[in-house]
């Protein structure tokens, strides 16, 4: 990186576009969420890939670029271009105090599974999703399994009718 | 309703004009009032429906039905439930409920070193283990800084067994599709077929399924004596079989009558709904990573990309059909060019010692000790890395910390997504054509629910 692109770091549609092992990576915030992603799909990007998210909880000290304040969740969004065969991802910080986030159903719809997973596995909700249930787990399910907190091996078996 | 100058792009490229009907673009449109008028998921919960279901039946000759089919049925590959609503014999509605083989592997990816994350990975997607070994070797050598010092022989070792992968699990297909079908006897060629493939990966990883074979730095074990005559014999073998099969099913008209024209998805449903692989390519559009976003060395080999045009279930029959060609095509490429060498990266930070140095040096069992007990460290950051699974894009996000276990493993299964595109494929069409749409899709519950 040259001192001018250290001076403005690099941008798009307002958020900072960061480098991670050369892949491209938009840091998003929370607010501007389904607004940036409008335009990322009249960009070109047709296709959600993916869309994950990670608790940072134990992790708090990551790196991340200036400007960018760490929040306990991350939601990831790998977005693919098949015009231009690129790839970007869209990384956004979301509290531990307001757990949600728009849903991006209405330009992919697609996500809808994988909404519904983030939504099971860390228990963040989804704004505008249609069918906000659990996809993975039991419907009445206690915890969030991807959270940090939620311990392995050490939750006692809840199925229906089972004791426990 | 005023069109928009902007929104115009579409049409004007086709030198039309539609007035009020244009398409909007798709940032604009508003996914939910598509997928509500295509009736495309049943906004509905299992608790909801199983109130429905107490309703008493409605006298009206418009009466409609809501069953399962699955988990346990013979069809649904595995234990996929698909809740139906049905009018007499015409699927309505149809959503499908999965997670009854959730086990957690990415929380249990979580515990395990980089070292041991293969023997996770190569369970989900178990009809082609090594496609996901595969992809997550190379997000963690991503990671490490390693990618593009995986020695030669290693990456084309790779490129072989990940396309004898795909020729057995499109073997699988072709024989469950044949029953699901009615076909039987299908069922028994193909997995003969399937068995010829499986026993040279036996040879060669020692496991006939989950091999953990395909690790970070390279492979485990280098390629037996004689592996290039196994090699042929398959490819010697298979034309001919091919060709009954194109006998038994491909020219068949009954065959024909039952898959052709069922399980319609378009190229826009497809593309909005993440689907990748034979379905997306199913209806037109020629995208396979290993030709579109070429990873390994697949840019230096001839292979054609197999397209269908009308995206139904025969479509995706024909393209797996194909695919087997051409990954023999492939493999014939590959047998002329893989070099000799080293089969894993001489790094000491991922490689163990070889076994004869344990005998001799304290310090190479130590370190080997070491490797395996704590694994290796890597470096801080996040890296997603997706590659051709025989079912579409299979990726692989890693989140480290530094540790040597990763912070956060997610594997994007295609299956997980293309089963989304299940309710699209079926609705309207016959409760007996569901089977068919079921098997076209060829889903795998073990990575599906992961």
């Amino acid at each position: 990186m040259t001192t001018e692109e250290t001076a403005t770091p690099a941008t798009l549609h307002g958020c900072l576009l960061g480098d991670s092992r050369g892949q491209a990576v938009l840091f998003v915030p929370k607010s501007s969420y389904v607004s940036t992603m409008k335009k990322l799909v009249d960009d070109g990007y047709e296709m959600c890939a993916d869309l994950t998210a990670v608790d940072f909880l134990t992790h708090a000290s990551r790196t991340l670029p200036a400007g960018v304040s760490p929040e306990r969740f991350e939601i990831v969004v790998n977005l693919l271009s098949l015009s231009k065969r690129e790839r970007l991802r869209v990384r956004v910080q979301v509290s531990e105090s307001d757990p949600s986030i728009d849903s991006l159903f209405d330009l992919y719809p697609g996500t809808e599974a994988m909404e519904r997973e983030v939504f099971d596995m860390f228990g963040i909700s989804f704004v505008g999703h249609p069918d906000l249930t659990r996809i993975l787990m039991p419907e009445d399910w206690q915890g969030h399994p991807l959270r940090k907190d939620y311990a392995q091996g050490r939750i006692p078996v809840q199925f229906k009718g089972a004791a426990s | 309703m005023n069109p928009r100058e902007s929104e115009s792009i579409i049409s004007a490229a086709a030198g039309t004009n539609e007035g009020n009907q244009e398409l909007r673009s798709r940032s604009e449109l508003t996914a939910k009032e598509v997928m509500r008028e295509v009736g495309a998921v049943l906004r509905m919960s299992e608790t909801d429906a199983a109130l429905l279901a107490e309703v008493e039946a409605d006298p009206g000759e418009d009466q409609t039905m809501i069953i399962n089919m699955g988990p346990q049925h013979p069809s649904t590959h595995g234990v996929l439930r698909l809740m139906l609503e049905l009018k007499g014999e015409t699927v309505l509605r149809c959503k499908p409920i999965i997670g009854y083989l959730h086990t957690g592997m990415e929380k249990t990816g979580e515990s395990l070193t980089f070292m041991q994350g293969g023997t996770n990975v190569t369970r989900m997607d178990y009809l082609s283990p090594l496609n996901s070994e595969l992809v997550f070797s190379m997000a963690t050598e991503k990671l490490l800084g390693i990618d593009g010092d995986i020695p030669e022989r290693a990456v084309w070792i790779r490129m072989l067994m990940s396309e004898l992968n795909r020729m057995s699990s499109h073997l699988l297909f072709m024989a469950t599709n044949g029953m699901d079908i009615g076909a039987v006897s299908m069922m028994l060629y193909g997995w003969r077929e399937r068995e010829v493939v499986l026993r040279f990966f036996q040879k060669v990883t020692g496991l006939r399924m989950n091999h953990n074979f395909i690790r970070p730095g390279g492979v485990a074990a280098d390629l037996p004596a004689g592996w290039r005559d196994d090699v042929m014999s398959i490819l010697d073998m298979l034309p001919d079989r091919l060709g009954e099969y194109d006998v038994l099913m491909t020219n068949q008209p009954i065959w024909r009558e039952r898959l052709q024209g069922v399980g319609v998805i378009t190229q826009a449903e497809a593309i909005a709904l993440g689907a990748t692989g034979p379905i997306l390519r199913s209806t037109g559009l020629a995208w396979d990573l290993r030709r579109d976003m070429p990873y390994m060395h697949y840019d230096e080999l001839e292979f054609d990309v197999i397209v269908g045009s009308y995206g139904d279930a025969f479509d995706r029959y024909a393209i797996r059909l194909n695919e087997i060609r051409e990954s023999m095509r492939i493999v014939r490429q590959i047998l002329d060019r893989v070099p000799s060498g080293d089969y894993r990266i001489q790094d000491k930070k991922v490689t163990p010692p070889p076994r004869a140095r344990i005998d001799e040096s304290m310090e190479a069992l130590i370190h080997h000790f070491k490797i395996f007990t704590e694994g290796f460290k890597v470096p801080e950051g996040e890296v997603y890395v997706a590659i051709e699974s025989p079912r579409g894009e299979v990726g692989c996000y890693i989140a480290s910390d530094g540790s040597p276990t990763p912070y956060r493993m997610h594997v994007r299964a295609p299956s997980f997504v293309n089963v989304q595109a299940l309710p699209h494929m079926m609705r309207g069409g016959l409760v007996a054509d569901a089977v068919a749409v079921i098997s076209s899709v060829d889903p795998v519950l073990g990575e599906v629910d992961r």
